[in-house]
Parts: structure tokens; C-alpha cells; sequence
């Protein structure tokens, strides 16, 4: 088999792999609650029968791996278990189904995340490169100083302070981010404006910091000294000989700070109040609504996986001596 | 010489842009060049002339530190990051480089300058084929097409002895070996068939066998179109098959200049004569007598990949046997299996008179005391946050327990016979040179009272005249204390100087062994043959020989 | 010009032989030659340590402390105004010096004990420990630790024993990663081997010849981890699952006053409000960094060139 294959192959594999032990983590988190959790979540009214009868909806009377099965198979075809929410101690169940809750929220996540990604990765990139390539520079050393603090900053900082100067002291734009699935698009854009600005500014910082690094890694290797001397410009040094070569490196930094940004996510969607998946997450961690935390944790886990896989195989793909094997 | 070689020499091959040979081509005078470290401007040259005709061949040597590097690529008026012109100029062919932007610069590199760097395998980009790198530059200047251009490099490819010369070049750097990357990189300089060109230590990471190769390889192409050439080495056997003439650096500063053969003969300088004394010193063989260490039928392997076949090698008491070989031979891999680091999967190690467990865990403290060790990397084999006295107390303290004042005079006593004084004592790793690093590293292996000690490349990161100090070291310990040495070398005048007997190894294998006379007597076996006869002699004329004889 | 003379003496030869100072000596030295911003994060870091430790000396009222009016504006009474409940700010601010802080290095320790102990392992140990601890880690570095750790608050709630355990934990990952790394690198020097030829027991090897040698990159990763820690705890707070009321913590702080957000218009001050313990977050991990970033310049000489 070609090398370039099995190498993917096998990263695919492995990433195989890490969902596996990844939804076992993520399913053994309920294993791990105190005995009489059932109670807690009915209220203390509950009668025996309303709390043996959750925990037979739960399946706690059969053997752990065969629920983890049934698990397994319902998160493939969709089907995230029931919220714990909406339950009485009566044992009226007006529960909804998890995938039904994050259904419209991923949406909205993903159209908050996607708007912020299409902005920040190619500015991100241009100052990553450019103060690469000018590095100790006037330019270079503001744009350092400048992101140095920007990732020492709290999210919620830029937030707020954004929500200061463009909502608050001016009524500019909304700080409010609150989007239904009727809200037009050109409506849409506007709420979430402020929301992105923030992450771009925080993805940004982190970013172009890593591109800068890894481009100025590159521009050492012995063959972009060698290209100079043979008389190469700047230009046809950057483009001939070190783009080939970066690839690997800057899809590692896209993945990254992608990934970061769905983490980010979460503590901007609830400065703003934004209907997104990372402010159900919070909503559901502090009233212990375990199937929806497992639901969230498990989309943002299969993200992080995702992109990092993403960024390996085309470092695989674009290696020279994968490539062309001896 | 040159002259000589003007007569001799057709000038056939007048394609490249110089008019005749002879005329001044590159003229440096009082050039100075400082390095940023430590947050400190420092001179790493300090005022040097060089002058160098069409068709000449200069070689620099020098120790590392003396600036050899950044005056070649200065000759090109290229400075390293980090370092700055500040006085002088580098006139080429007229033109003062120390003056030009680098965009004026770029047109005279890769089109009228060339260089070959150390290391082929990280200065050749890897996401491209071979020919599209070596044609770069031609192509770019306008000089030929691109398919002239790739015609020419496959003659080039063709000249340099490289293996199907039609196709070589559509591989990638990762897919030839460092021997043939070398030449490529010398048909990439020779491309555009330049003025000058500079090979900055273009076989210092090559085995000796493929050294030959590729300096024979170099020397026919740069003869054949008359090109002007410097050539960086701390090999002076090496620079004596290149160079017209030979330029000793020191401390970023000339210590004299001469035409080879007359520098090979009669060199004026006593720092010049210092560097040709190590080859002069050999030792009074000895016989073998009662053995102290002995390898019976050893077979090892890391993992599944077998290393190690039925090595069976003695060490007699008092004696040294040098283990020679080139990279892969096995030679240090056997060190490790005497040491127990790697277990050997066949075979035993018999040290005076017992079998010694394979493993480093099941042996005694004792066992461990009298079988010593010295590392290449003197820089690397200390703790570089432990003091000189820390370091040579530890074994002391560990194997003899000795304490307090017992340790400090033994110590001090230690130092005294590695001529150190004691002021050393309080002094770190970084603050030695590099050889008293060898020599506090000595000091520590002799500190366990050792019978046996094993010499892993010990003198092939020093420079020459600190190697001979490290080697008198050594045979005078091993008079005074009746020491044996394993010695594990790929320097054939090193093993002269030191052995008694004399191990050869190839791929994990034992070529030949005995006696020093007798193997370095003739017949040998073909590998002792071509492994001998590959390590250059300091005369000019041995490359030239040994080509004749190898037809 | 040759002044060497041919008669070698290994005494005279070149080195570069420093003065011995000591450590104290050495950080003045280096102090007064460091840059601005290096002086101003270390200045930094010290206010915010005093503060800390002489909270209840320096802060006017308690943290719990509720006073009949909430919502206070800025007065000399309670300097920055009370909250939502009619606690005072400022005092809340110093003891968040404390809480926030103290939690976060508490944490920041805890992390590296952790994740320091098992990488030294693992880089000694190269066969099954170093296997199962680096997949391991691989696994838990696969899910986002904010995220996991909101799955982990979730099952064991929001005490400060389990957010200290459960950041601690998920960051050991990060600290583990590192100090195997150098550690290995460290682990191949001959002088190891040396060490372990001449019959040198674990404890001496990991003492006397690694640690040594991986400390610098390792405080420098402790500062970073510390910065990282600090926010994260800070990030879960302000989402409120992280330190909860009544103790004061800058993270929940600034999520209990941000309504006053909206009346900077008519108060530019109760519009500054939510913004002081945020700032004083940004502030210190802004020093911590500073520092950090002249110590890896100083440590590793590496430069950018």
C-alpha cells in the first residue's frame, strides 16, 4: 500500500480509536454519580415507585458495558437519551430528548463559530506571516506586544469592554445576541456581530502568534539559507521553498485555534446570551442534567478530534518524504 | 602549482564567464566581521586578507571557533544572521560586495557564486526534485532553458559519478543517500557554471569510504571548467588533495598562507607544525598477554533489527585494542554490551576470569567500578550543573566512600594527574575548554580505580593539537597505572598512535583482528583494503594515486 | 603573529571562566538589565501577593459582609460601590486577591505535582509506564478541558476541593507532556548514562541528574500553566459553576455585576464596575506572562533570528 495511505489510514484509526475511549469517558461520567441522584432530580416528594421507575428508564438494573452498548448505538443513529429536566417527583414526564434540545443550538454555534472562523483564519494568517517575515520590526514588535496582552485577557473582558464602547457608551451594535430560528439573516449578522468580534479578537491573538512562530521555525532551516545563496529573492524564497513546507505547520495552527474557538464558544454565547450548544452546556452543568452535558461534551469532543485529524492528514498528505517514498 | 596545472590543464570548457585564468578574481582586504551572543558584539574576524585568482583553489583550515565558515561565506558577501560586516571589502571581480544591497548581491549568488554546504541532507528542500533544485538558479539567470538547463545537469550528474544520471535527478532529496546528495549539491553549484565556488566542509559528515568518492567526484568537475573554488576543512589531508593553496585560520585571524605542497613540507609557523604532530606520535607495540576483558561469539540486536553478529573480540591486561569502523559498523554497540546497557542475545563477556552478568542491574558495584567509561561528547557527559569537584567526587564517594578531606586531597590528586590544578575544582562544565572537559572526564573514570576502560570516539571532537595532549594523557596513565583501553575509533591515525591491537568492523561483523603491524600489513582483507586505503594521506598527490590504482 | 607557544599546558587553555555569584547576586544582576516590561510584571505579581496575604488587614469590610443598599454608587464609603446584594466591591476585590489567587496556585502546584512526577517517570521509564500514561494523556487531551471539566463539576459539584482536583488533573496533562519532553531529551545525555553505568539508584538519576538540568524550562511552564489555570477557573466561575458565593472571586464578581454594564451611559463609573475584577485578572496574567517571556528570553537563549 502506498505510504501516504497507510499513514492516513492508520491516523484515521487512531482517531477511531480516541472517539471510543473519549464516549467512554464521557459515559461513565453518569456511572460515577452518588447512589440517590434519582431523587435529587425528582425532588424530594418523589415516591420509591417514581424513583425506581427512572432508574429502570435509565437501565441502572442492567450491567454497565450493555448500556454503554445501548448508548453506543442510540448517540450513532441520533439519539442522545432523554433530558433530565422537565421531570416531577409525581413521575410526569415532560422531559424532551437531548438531540431535540442541541438541534438548534449547534446550528446556531456552528453559524456563530463558521462567521468568526471565515474572518479570523486569514487575518490571522497575514499577520502571522508578515510579521514573520519583518520580524524585530516596528510593525512586528506592536503587533507582538499588542496580542501578548490579548491572550492574557479573560474572554469575558474583551467582551464586556467591547459591550462598554460599542453598545453601552454608543449604541452602536446590540449586546444582547438573542436569535430565534425566525430572525432574518441581515438581522441575524447584526446581533452576533459583537460576539464574533470577541472571539476573532482572542482566536487572532493566539493564531497569528503560533503562525509567526512556526514560519520563523521554517525560514531556519539550512535549505531557505541555502536558496538564498543561490541568488533567490524574498518572494520566490517564500513561495518556491518555504510554502511547500508549511502545510503541515499552519493546518496544525488552523486546527488548534479552531479548536479553541469552540471552547471559547461557551463563555461568549453566555456573555451575550446567544442560543448556542456551550450555553446549554453551562445551563445543564449547574442544574446536573447529565444527558445533556454527555450530548454537549460528546459534539465539542468529536469537533476537537475532528479538526485535529483534519490538520494531521494533510501534514500526511503533504509530506515530501510520504509522498515519494524511496 | 596552479602553474603547473595551467600548462597541464586544457582550458577546453570556456563556457563559464571567466575570460582566462589567472586574473584576480576576488580580492578581501582587512575584513572584519562581529557576532551578536550574550548580548554582545564579538569579533569573529578580526582583520583578513584573501586573495584568490580564476581557477585557483583555496582551502581554509582551521580549528572550530577560528571563523574559517563565516569567512568563506563572506566571500560571497553573505553574512549569517546574526553577524555584521564592519570593516574591510570583499571585492569581486571589481565590485565591492561589502557594499551592494542584498538585491544587488542576489544577482551575482546562484549565477556567478555558488556554495555547497555541510550538511546536503537539511540544505536541500524536501518538497522538491532533485534537477528542478539544481537548475534553480540557471534557469532563473536566463542563462540556458530549462531544457538545456536539465540536459546539462544530467551530464553534470554524469561527471560526478552519480548513478543513472538520466533519472537521478527526478528523485527527491529524501530518496539518495548522503554520499550522492554531496555530489548533487556540487552539480547544483556547478550549474551555472560559476566564478567561484565555496564548499563550506562538504565531507565532514561522511564516511571515509565515501569521502573518496565524493572528493574525487569534486576535484574532477571543478578542474574540468576552471573554476575558482574556496574550500573549508579542518582536514588537512583533505584540503591537501583540493587546495593550490592553503590558508591557516586561528581565533578569526591568519596564521600563514602558502602554495600546499610547500605548506605540507615546510611549515613556517609553530601553531601550523602543532597541527601536524598528532600524526606523528605512535606507540611501541606491545604483545598480548594475560587477557582482561574477552567477547566470545557475541550476537545483539536492537528490537528485531540484529546489529551484532559473533563479535568475539580480548583485551590484554595493561594493553589497548582499537575497535575501528565506519558509522554502522557495530563498534559502539559492542561498547554498550561490555557495559551491559544492551544485553547481548548470544554469547558471553568474560571480565578477569568471571562471566559478567548481561545485564547492568545484576552486576556488582565491583563489576561496574573496574570497567569504566569515556564518551565523544566530553560536552554532553557531564552534568553541566555539577562543579569539576562534584563530578570527579561522585565515584569516590559512591564506589570507595571516601568523605570530607579523604575525598577532597584524592580529588585534588585526581586533578593533578589529569594536569589540572586545583583551582578547577569550583569551575562548571561550561567553564572548561574542550579539552579539559576530556580530561575531567578521564579524571572521573579513573576516580573508580578502574582496570578496564572504554574510549568511545574520544578524540574526535577536539581539535588537533588537544588531541594529541588527550592521547599522551592516556598512554602515560595507562604506563602509570597499568590500564587496558578499548578504543573505539573510525581514525586510522589515531588508532596508530595508541593501539597494540587492532579490531576491524563492518555491519555488526569482525573483518580482521591482531596485531597493529600485522593488520595494517599487507594483504588485508578487501574491507580493511578499501577502509585503509580511503583515509587521505597529507600528500597531495594521494588522491590523484589512488584513483590510478583503484582503475 | 603566532604568540602560542608549541609546549601545551591543559591549565592555559581557553575557556570561558565566570565569576561565582549567588543566586540572589545573579537575579539583581540580571534585574538590572532586564527589560521594562519584565520589571513591571514582577512588580505586579508582588502587589498582587501582598494584597493576598494581608487581605483582611487591607480590605475595609468583609467579603460576605451586606450592607442595606445594593447597588451603591462610588463613594468614600465603599469605594467602588456595592453589588447586587449591597456587598462591598473593594473589599470583595482584595479577598478575590486571595481566593481567585490562592486557588489558582494552590491548583497550578497540585498540577505539576502531579504531571511533573509521572512525566519524570515516563521519560526514565521507557517501556509500559511511559505507554499507558502517554496514551492516557493523549485520550484526556482529546476532549477541551473546559469542557471536560464542565462534564466533571457537573457529576461532582462545584466545591473548591473538587474545581482544585479537577482543573489540577486535566492540566497535569499539559505538565506531563512537557516534562517528558525535556526530561527525555535530558534522559539520552551520556552523563545519565554515566550515571546508570557506574550503579546510580531512580531517586539520584531524577534528583541530582535531570531535575537539575529541566528546572528553567520548567518554571517557565509554570508561570504559563499558572496563566492558563488562573483563566480557567476564572472562565468557570464567571459561567458560575466554578467558586461559588459567598466567597469573593473575581471570576463570579464580574457575571454578578454586569448589568451595571448597561448604565455606563448615565454612570461611566457603575459601568466600570464589572469591568475591575475582570481587569484584575487581565492585569496579573498580563505580569505573569511579562515575566515568563524575559525568563525563556534570559533561560534559553534562544532568540528569534
Amino acid at each position: 500500500m502506498h505510504p501516504v495511505l497507510s499513514t492516513v489510514l492508520q491516523r484515521l484509526g487512531l482517531g477511531l480509536a480516541t472517539l471510543l475511549a473519549v464516549s467512554i469517558i464521557i459515559f461513565i461520567s453518569i456511572e460515577l454519580l452518588p447512589g440517590d441522584f434519582g431523587q435529587i432530580v425528582l425532588g424530594q416528594a418523589a415516591t420509591k415507585e417514581t424513583v425506581a421507575a427512572f432508574r429502570l428508564e435509565l437501565g441502572l438494573d442492567k450491567p454497565s458495558y450493555l448500556r454503554y452498548f445501548d448508548w453506543v448505538v442510540g448517540v450513532v443513529q441520533g439519539d442522545l437519551g432523554q433530558s433530565f429536566s422537565g421531570r416531577a417527583a409525581s413521575g410526569q414526564d415532560r422531559s424532551r430528548e437531548v438531540a431535540e434540545l442541541i438541534g438548534p443550538r449547534l446550528k446556531n454555534t456552528l453559524f456563530l463559530a463558521g462567521i468568526t472562523a471565515l474572518i479570523s483564519v486569514p487575518l490571522a494568517l497575514l499577520l502571522g506571516i508578515s510579521t514573520a517575515l519583518y520580524r524585530n520590526s516596528i510593525y512586528d514588535r506592536s503587533i507582538n506586544a499588542t496580542t501578548l496582552t490579548t491572550i492574557s485577557f479573560p474572554e469575558f473582558f474583551v467582551a464586556y469592554i467591547l459591550i462598554l464602547f460599542l453598545s453601552s457608551l454608543n449604541q452602536w451594535l446590540p449586546s444582547l445576541a438573542n436569535v430565534d430560528a425566525a430572525t432574518p439573516l441581515d438581522e441575524r449578522l447584526l446581533r452576533v456581530a459583537l460576539p464574533v468580534l470577541t472571539l476573532t479578537l482572542v482566536i487572532i491573538a493566539h493564531m497569528m502568534r503560533m503562525t509567526r512562530a512556526a514560519i520563523i521555525n521554517l525560514l531556519a532551516s539550512p535549505y531557505i539559507q541555502m536558496a538564498q545563496l543561490s541568488g533567490a529573492s524574498r518572494t520566490e524564497v517564500i513561495i518556491k521553498h518555504a510554502l511547500p513546507n508549511a502545510w503541515a505547520p499552519i493546518a496544525t495552527v488552523i486546527a488548534f485555534n479552531l479548536a479553541y474557538l469552540v471552547v471559547g464558544v461557551v463563555v461568549v454565547e453566555v456573555v451575550f446570551v446567544y442560543p448556542g450548544i456551550g450555553q446549554l452546556m453551562v445551563d445543564a452543568v449547574t442544574t446536573r442534567d447529565i444527558p445533556v452535558v454527555q450530548g454537549c461534551a460528546l459534539i465539542f469532543a468529536v469537533t476537537y478530534i475532528l479538526l485535529n485529524l483534519i490538520a494531521d492528514i494533510i501534514g500526511i498528505i503533504t509530506n515530501p518524504r510520504l509522498l515519494h517514498p524511496k | 602549482m596552479w602553474l603547473i596545472g595551467f600548462f597541464i590543464r586544457p582550458v577546453v570548457f570556456v563556457m563559464n564567464k571567466s575570460s582566462e585564468r589567472g586574473n584576480l578574481l576576488l580580492d578581501v582586504k582587512d575584513l572584519k566581521i562581529q557576532g551578536f551572543s550574550d548580548e554582545k558584539w564579538h569579533d569573529i574576524i578580526k582583520g583578513i586578507d584573501l586573495r584568490l585568482h580564476r581557477g585557483e583553489i583555496m582551502g581554509l583550515i582551521g580549528e572550530s571557533g577560528a571563523g574559517k565558515s563565516t569567512l568563506g561565506l563572506a566571500a560571497m558577501g553573505y553574512t549569517q544572521p546574526g553577524c555584521r560586516i564592519t570593516g574591510g571589502n570583499i571585492y569581486f571581480d571589481g565590485v565591492d560586495l561589502a557594499n551592494l544591497s542584498d538585491v544587488q548581491k542576489r544577482n551575482f549568488w546562484g549565477d556567478r557564486m555558488t556554495y555547497v554546504a555541510q550538511s546536503a541532507a537539511a540544505s536541500f528542500n524536501p518538497a522538491h526534485r532533485l534537477i528542478l533544485q539544481t537548475t534553480a538558479s540557471t534557469i532563473r539567470s536566463g542563462a540556458k532553458s530549462k531544457d538545456q538547463a536539465y540536459s546539462d545537469a544530467m551530464d553534470l550528474y554524469k561527471e560526478l559519478n552519480l548513478p543513472d544520471p538520466q533519472n537521478i535527478g527526478d528523485r527527491y532529496p529524501h530518496q539518495v543517500s548522503g554520499g550522492q546528495l554531496q555530489r548533487v549539491m556540487t552539480a547544483m553549484a556547478m550549474s551555472p557554471r560559476p566564478d567561484l565556488i565555496v564548499f563550506d566542509e562538504p565531507t565532514t559528515a561522511l564516511d571515509v569510504t565515501t569521502q573518496v568518492e565524493v572528493l574525487s567526484a569534486m576535484r574532477k568537475i571543478v578542474e574540468k571548467f576552471n573554476t575558482a573554488a574556496i574550500y573549508i576543512t579542518h582536514d588537512l589531508a583533505v584540503v591537501a588533495q583540493m587546495a593550490d593553496y592553503i590558508k591557516v585560520l586561528r581565533y578569526g585571524k591568519e596564521v600563514e598562507e602558502a602554495p600546499t605542497r610547500e605548506m605540507l613540507s615546510s611549515p613556517k609557523e609553530e601553531y601550523t607544525k602543532s597541527l601536524w604532530s598528532v600524526r606523528s606520535l605512535e606507540k611501541a607495540e606491545q604483545q598480548k598477554s594475560e587477557s582482561v576483558l574477552s567477547l566470545e561469539g557475541i550476537d545483539a540486536a536492537y528490537g528485531s533489527a540484529k546489529v551484532l553478529f559473533d563479535v568475539s573480540i580480548e583485551v590484554a591486561k595493561g594493553t589497548t585494542v582499537s575497535v575501528v569502523g565506519e558509522s554502522g559498523s557495530g563498534k559502539s554497540t559492542t561498547a554498550r554490551v561490555i557495559t551491559g546497557l544492551l544485553p547481548q542475545s548470544a554469547g558471553s563477556v568474560t571480565f578477569d576470569g568471571e562471566e559478567l552478568p548481561k545485564v547492568l542491574k545484576d552486576r556488582t558495584k565491583e563489576q561496574k567500578r573496574r570497567i569504566q567509561m569515556i564518551y565523544q561528547m566530553a560536552d554532553t557527559a557531564m552534568n553541566p550543573r555539577q562543579t569539576v569537584g562534584e563530578i570527579i567526587g561522585r565515584p569516590l564517594e559512591f564506589y570507595l566512600n571516601m568523605r570530607g578531606v579523604d575525598k577532597r586531597n584524592r580529588t585534588l590528586e585526581l586533578l593533578e594527574m589529569i594536569e589540572l590544578n586545583g583551582e578547577f575544582l569550583q569551575r562548571l562544565p561550561s567553564e572548561l575548554s574542550g579539552g579539559q572537559k576530556q580530561r575531567v572526564c578521564i579524571a572521573r573514570a579513573l576516580a573508580a580505580n578502574p582496570d578496564f576502560i572504554i574510549c568511545d570516539e574520544v578524540t574526535s571532537a577536539l581539535d588537533q593539537i588537544v588531541q594529541e595532549g588527550i592521547l599522551k594523557l592516556l598512554l602515560r596513565l595507562q604506563k602509570d597505572l597499568g590500564l587496558a583501553y578499548l578504543f573505539i575509533t573510525h581514525d586510522i591515525s589515531t588508532v596508530k598512535a595508541i593501539s597494540d591491537q587492532v579490531v576491524v568492523m563492518n555491519q555488526g561483523e569482525v573483518v580482521e583482528q591482531g596485531q597493529k603491524t600485522d593488520v595494517f600489513q599487507p594483504p588485508h582483507p578487501a574491507y580493511t583494503e578499501l577502509l585503509l586505503s580511503s583515509v587521505p594521506d597529507m600528500d597531495p598527490d594521494w588522491l590523484t594515486n589512488l584513483n590510478a590504482a583503484r582503475q | 603573529m603566532s604568540q602560542e607557544t608549541h609546549s601545551y599546558s591543559a591549565n592555559a587553555e581557553n575557556a570561558n571562566f565566570s565569576e561565582r555569584r549567588s543566586v540572589w547576586d545573579n537575579f539583581k544582576l540580571e534585574l538590572r538589565k532586564s527589560p521594562f516590561t519584565a520589571r513591571f510584571g514582577i512588580i505586579i505579581i508582588l502587589l498582587y501577593a501582598l494584597v493576598a496575604v494581608f487581605a483582611p488587614a487591607l480590605a475595609p469590610y468583609g467579603q460576605a459582609q451586606v450592607f442595606p443598599s445594593p447597588y451603591d454608587p462610588w463613594s468614600s464609603t465603599h469605594i467602588f460601590g456595592t453589588d447586587q446584594i449591597g456587598r462591598d466591591v473593594f473589599s470583595r476585590m482584595i479577598y478575590g486577591a486571595r481566593n481567585t489567587v490562592g486557588i489558582a496556585v494552590a491548583t497550578t502546584f497540585l498540577s505539576f505535582l502531579i504531571g511533573g512526577t509521572l512525566g519524570l517517570a515516563a521519560a526514565i521509564d521507557r517501556r509500559w509506564i511511559d505507554q499507558i500514561l502517554s496514551r492516557s494523556v493523549d485520550v484526556l487531551m482529546a476532549i477541551p478541558s473546559l469542557i471536560f471539566a464542565l462534564v466533571l463539576l457537573s457529576i461532582f459539584g462545584s466545591t473548591i476541593t473538587s474545581l482544585i482536583i479537577i482543573i489540577a488533573v486535566l492540566d497535569s496533562t499539559r505538565v506531563f507532556r512537557l516534562t517528558r519532553s525535556v526530561a527525555v531529551n535530558v534522559v539520552v545525555m551520556d552523563y545519565v548514562e554515566a550515571a546508570r553505568l557506574r550503579g546510580e539508584g531512580l531517586g539520584w538519576i531524577m534528583r541530582r541528574e535531570i531535575l537539575p538540568n529541566i528546572m528553567p524550562p520548567l518554571i517557565a511552564e509554570f508561570g504559563l500553566r499558572f496563566c492558563f489555570v488562573f483563566l480557567t477557573i476564572a472562565a468557570l466561575s464567571f459561567l458560575g459553576v466554578g467558586i461559588q458565593p459567598p466567597t469573593a472571586d473575581w471570576g463570579s464578581m464580574v457575571r454578578e455585576n454586569a448589568n451595571l454594564l448597561q448604565f455606563a451611559q448615565y454612570d461611566l463609573r457603575a459601568g466600570l464596575t464589572p469591568l475591575l475584577p475582570a481587569a484584575a485578572i487581565a492585569l496579573l496574567t498580563v505580569a505573569v506572562n511579562f515575566v515568563v517571556d524575559w525568563f525563556l528570553h534570559k533561560t534559553s537563549g534562544l532568540r528569534d533570528e
